[in-house]
């Protein structure tokens, strides 16, 4: 049996539930873990936050009434998420940007972070949701009556409670129900991962409620072709086109408007999203859901018509039908499926509203009458917004509470669902010039919005009083004070024309015109044209230097405005790190003294004077001059760099002639060298061969000499020559060169035998010390022979030792082969031991002069040991004659 | 004991050549190998006519040549500048630092023993 008690036993065990689900995400959330809540389906789903309990019972009374006009509040958002996913992404993106925390916020940062246009929309969404709220509580109540109804079951509990009663119980309940939810946590962030997980749930439970009765009917019905041939029972022509007329166009334009101005569909679809591209999935998954969930609305609807005693009410058909047929656990689940569609959005859309109550409404003023004081804390602020939030859904409630005593005479939902969307559709137009249109003012917002209001007002919101109020029933009939054009339905003489189309249209027409006109004939303040540069530019200059939005004292707005334009944007958000609220004296000092270094002190002082004082000159003009100076400082800037740029160019250019300079200098000693290395055995050749030429008198021995002198002579030349191509070749890395393993004391060998004759010749001491047994080494086994000939015949030449001695060693170890070549003649001076390996080293101090012949030998040496990945080098002087060392890795 | 000529040349082919030449042409020749000792020979031997190799080991010619020109007692002595450089630099310096004759490197005898001939005249002349 379905008492009260167990239903409301079941509804609060339902809340319970919903309360896990919430906390546990909330946790994961924090803790990074279950990345499905931030899957786009998580995301789609709580978009379905739309689907409310005007959807769930509603949709079937409307279907009832009035046929298929119900399509209409699911093809609008269908139409926007599917065709007009470019502005919801817009949306989203400056949204992101911006970091917009509602609907207000969003037209307040556009248009120049005017609070007055905030605290405007704030209220208009307050007064415009009031009807849906009130829609909402209606629902629970109708529905609890329904299913556990004083009339049908007296002498329960619910007995002696009236519909107001409950109302208000609900109203009390659902506010003590947000009010936990949605303030729970101590962090004001706008996000709320545990809300937007419950949601989810809910939209499954009310979908997969709303498919078992539809699935329930057609069983009960004998199938979808038997219902259907109900219809002309059931008085309702599905196949007339007649539905579709002005007033259903009108519904369209409506709940497409809705989709995008309702405070809770902007909460999620905007504010709760975590990234842009669940976008893409919703765009296709959020009309699905909608289509499951209008399915079997038509089918409910004939059935019920057909099937329940005639004055049944159509929007409980839902819970009636299961309940006449016995199926009270079906009827339980329905119930809970359309307790779900309310509590998600009285939940969702009384968060929201209260961002914006307390963000622009309560923050403000407390902020203004308290100057600041008790909140100078983070967790004095924090503690501040969630009072204020909670106030803020109490006091949404209760005005929902009183709409539906005021209207409580009304019976259908789905004409006070109209009331709302038609008053948050006001804001469709200004955001629409938000995101698209940058010549769009702020006045023209604001009298655009004011206009729209009071036409929906007037025409929409006021008449739902009539049955509660004798004046409002006198002014729709006759107009005010006679003013028959002025009637509410039928404004400016339109006769015979809906109720909601003669709404829809004068106040979106009549708002539009006013944003249109007001905008062409005002102008922008600075502030205004640098938000909507903003916002315009979103998509062609991704990220560029966008300030965040500062909120709080508008002062500190406009200290950053002009910081940052004068100062330029990284310099100016340095400075106005950490700074919030009313900005300090110091604060304006040390701007003042930074301004001054870039545009002057008396400049810098008018400007900041002017801001600070709110002097009857405009902002405008000293943005400005902030902007002429800015510029002035950018050019001068940009000559700077330009002459930094052409100094930089020259010194490299400068640089790059020393270093031809050096080279040429090189060049020019090579060649000198040369020349003088190739002139010296020359000299000889001509002089003896001219001595033999013209001497007559000559002996056989002297012609004999002469011409042996002319002999060595060419061949010093040759060798001479040879070196120079060789080191040529050497340099530019001639082809040819093989290193292959070799014995490497072969080599030695060889270069020992060819020099002995030379140590002979000059009676010295050509000794072998200790010698590796065998060491593989990888080169070119003529070159190496080559190289130890030059060290060798050096060592003998240049040793004026009273007993000459030459010393031929080497040894390996750790993988390297070493070969030392010693003498103990003179040594190489400290002066010339760098010098010796460069080209034509010999004689260039001074000093010790090397014999002829030697100029190019160590040059040459050490690069064939380079070839071989070795190194020649000469090893620190002992004080006793000079030792080389070749070292070479070992294969 | 004095002599006609003294060459200071560090090149023994060069040497050589040059003694023969000029012994040859009637003087009477002594010879150093550096710059040292070309400046003591010179005082010691006070030859009539100096051929002095630029690139002297230890003491370059031109310093020779500048030591000489320092020296009251040396001052007037002839000097025919050797080099084997040829630039038109060296023979500036050789002119600047007071030398009488400049000869290139390769030469052509009679060049040498012409020069070495006007130089004796300078001085009187034996032959």
């Amino acid at each position: 049996m379905l008492t009260p008690d167990v239903v409301i036993a079941v509804a609060i065990g339902y809340v319970g539930l919903l309360f896990l689900i919430a906390y546990v995400s909330d946790r994961q959330a924090r803790n990074h873990k279950a990345a499905f809540l931030r899957s786009p389906f998580i995301y789609t789903l709580a978009i379905s936050v739309y689907c409310t309990s005007w959807t769930f019972y509603g949709a079937v009374g409307s279907a009832a009434r009035n046929g298929l006009e119900y399509l209409a509040i699911y093809l609008g958002p269908t139409l926007v998420f599917i065709g007009w996913w470019f502005v919801l992404r817009r949306l989203v993106r400056i949204s992101h940007k911006q970091r917009i925390t509602s609907i207000a916020d969003l037209l307040s940062a556009r248009f120049g972070k005017s609070s007055r246009l905030a605290v405007l929309i704030t209220v208009i969404a307050v007064i415009g949701i009031a009807p849906y709220i009130a829609l909402q509580l209606k629902a629970v109540t109708s529905s609890l009556q329904a299913i556990a109804g004083v009339g049908e079951f007296p002498g329960r509990t619910l007995r002696g409670i009236d519909e107001v009663g409950l109302a208000l119980a609900v109203a009390a309940g659902m506010a003590l129900f947000t009010i936990l939810f949605g303030t729970r946590n101590v962090d004001a962030k706008e996000q709320h991962h545990g809300v937007v997980a419950a949601i989810a749930f809910e939209a499954i439970v009310k979908l997969a409620a709303l498919l078992a009765i539809g699935i329930f009917v057609i069983y009960a019905g004998g199938g979808l072709e038997a219902i259907f041939s109900r219809a002309e029972a059931a008085g309702i022509d599905i196949y007339s086109t007649g539905n579709f007329d002005d007033r259903w166009v009108a519904m369209n334009v409506l709940s497409a408007a809705a989709i995008l101005c309702l405070p809770r569909q902007f909460q999620i679809t905007v504010v709760e999203n975590s990234n842009e591209n669940h976008l893409r999935t919703a765009g296709w998954a959020f009309p699905a859901y909608l289509l499951l969930m209008s399915l079997f609305t038509l089918p409910i609807a004939l059935f019920g018509l057909t099937s329940m005693p005639a004055g049944a009410n159509p929007d409980m058909f839902v819970l009636t039908l299961p309940l006449s047929a016995g199926q009270e656990g079906l009827a339980l689940f329905s119930f809970i499926g359309g307790f779900s569609s309310a509590t998600s959005m009285i939940i969702v859309e009384s968060i929201a509203l209260s961002i914006m109550v307390s963000n622009h409404i309560v923050m403000p003023i407390v902020l203004r009458v308290t100057q600041g004081h008790g909140v100078a804390s983070a967790r004095g602020v924090s503690r501040l917004l969630l009072n204020s939030r909670r106030f803020s859904i109490a006091l949404i409630l209760l005005l929902g509470f009183l709409y539906f005593y005021l209207t409580r005479d009304s019976d259908a939902l789905a004409p006070i669902g109209l009331i709302s969307f038609c008053g948050v559709a006001q804001f469709l137009p200004a955001i629409i010039a938000a995101l698209f249109w940058r010549e769009a003012s702020l006045k023209a917002a604001t009298s655009a919005v004011a206009v729209g209001f009071v036409v929906w007002a007037w025409s929409s919101f006021m008449p739902s009083f009539q049955s509660s109020s004798p004046l409002v029933a006198q002014i729709m009939a006759e107009g005010p004070w006679g003013f028959t054009w002025l009637r509410p339905e039928a404004l400016f003489g339109v006769e015979d024309i809906d109720p909601l189309v003669n709404v829809v249209f004068w106040s979106l027409l009549l708002n539009t015109a006013t944003l249109v006109v007001v905008s062409l004939f005002t102008s922008q303040s600075a502030l205004e044209r640098v938000q909507a540069a903003l916002f315009a530019d979103l998509f062609r200059r991704p990220g560029t230097g966008a300030p965040a939005v500062i909120r709080g004292s508008a002062t500190v707005e406009d200290l950053y405005f002009v910081a940052e334009r004068v100062l330029g944007s990284p310099r100016a958000k340095a400075l106005f790190e950490g700074v919030a609220g009313a900005p300090p004296p110091q604060f304006i000092d040390r701007l003042e003294r930074e301004l001054a270094g870039s545009i002057g002190a008396a400049s810098a002082h008018v400007m900041l004077s002017k801001v600070v004082s709110g002097d009857a000159v405009s902002l405008e003009e000293v943005f400005e001059m902030a902007g002429e100076t800015r510029q002035v400082i950018e050019y001068s800037q940009e000559l700077e760099r330009t002459s930094a740029e052409l100094r930089s160019t020259a010194q490299k250019l400068e640089e790059a002639n020393t270093q031809l300079r050096a080279i040429d200098t090189e060049k020019d000693e090579f060649l000198s060298q040369v020349s003088h290395e190739v002139r010296t055995p020359m000299t000889s050749i001509r002089s003896f061969s001219e001595i033999l030429l013209e001497e007559q008198r000559l002996t056989a021995d002297e012609r004999q000499r002469f011409v042996k002198t002319i002999h060595q002579e060419s061949l010093r030349l040759t060798k001479l020559l040879d070196d120079i191509l060789g080191m040529s070749a050497l340099d530019h890395g001639e082809h040819g060169w093989d290193n292959t393993p070799i014995e490497a004391e072969r080599s030695i060998d060889r270069a020992i035998e060819v020099c002995s004759a030379l140590a002979r010749q000059r009676r010295m001491q050509l000794t072998v010390g200790s010698r590796a047994p065998s060491a593989v080494i990888s080169g070119e086994p003529d070159r190496l022979c080559q190289v130890l000939i030059n060290l060798v015949s050096n060592a003998i030449k240049y040793n004026d030792a009273a007993e000459p001695m030459v010393e031929v060693r080497s040894r390996t170890g750790r993988g390297r082969y070493l070969i030392e070549v010693a003498d103990n003649g003179p040594g190489i001076p400290k002066a010339e031991r760098k010098l010796i390996f460069e080209k034509f080293a010999r004689g260039q101090s001074g000093g010790v002069t090397a014999p002829a012949g030697a100029g190019l030998g160590l040059a040459i040496s050490r690069q064939l040991i380079e070839r071989m990945n070795g190194k020649l080098e000469l090893l620190p002087a002992t004080g006793q004659g000079a030792c080389f060392r070749i070292t070479l890795p070992l294969l | 004991m004095a002599v006609d000529v003294l060459i200071a040349e560090d090149e023994p082919s060069i040497l050589r050549s040059l003694d023969f030449i000029l012994r040859r042409a009637g003087w009477s020749i002594e010879a150093v190998t550096d710059g040292d000792a070309a400046l003591s020979a010179v005082r010691r031997s006070m030859p009539k006519v100096l051929v002095l190799d630029v690139m002297l080991p230890k003491r370059s010619g031109f310093d020779v040549l500048k030591q000489i020109r320092a020296d009251d007692a040396l001052r007037q002595l002839p000097v025919l500048i050797l080099t084997a450089k040829g630039q038109a630099q060296d023979r500036r310096t050789a002119e600047e630092l007071g030398a009488d004759r400049f000869v290139t490197k390769p030469y052509a005898n009679a060049e040498v023993v012409g020069a070495v001939r006007e130089l004796m005249g300078l001085a009187p002349a034996v032959e």
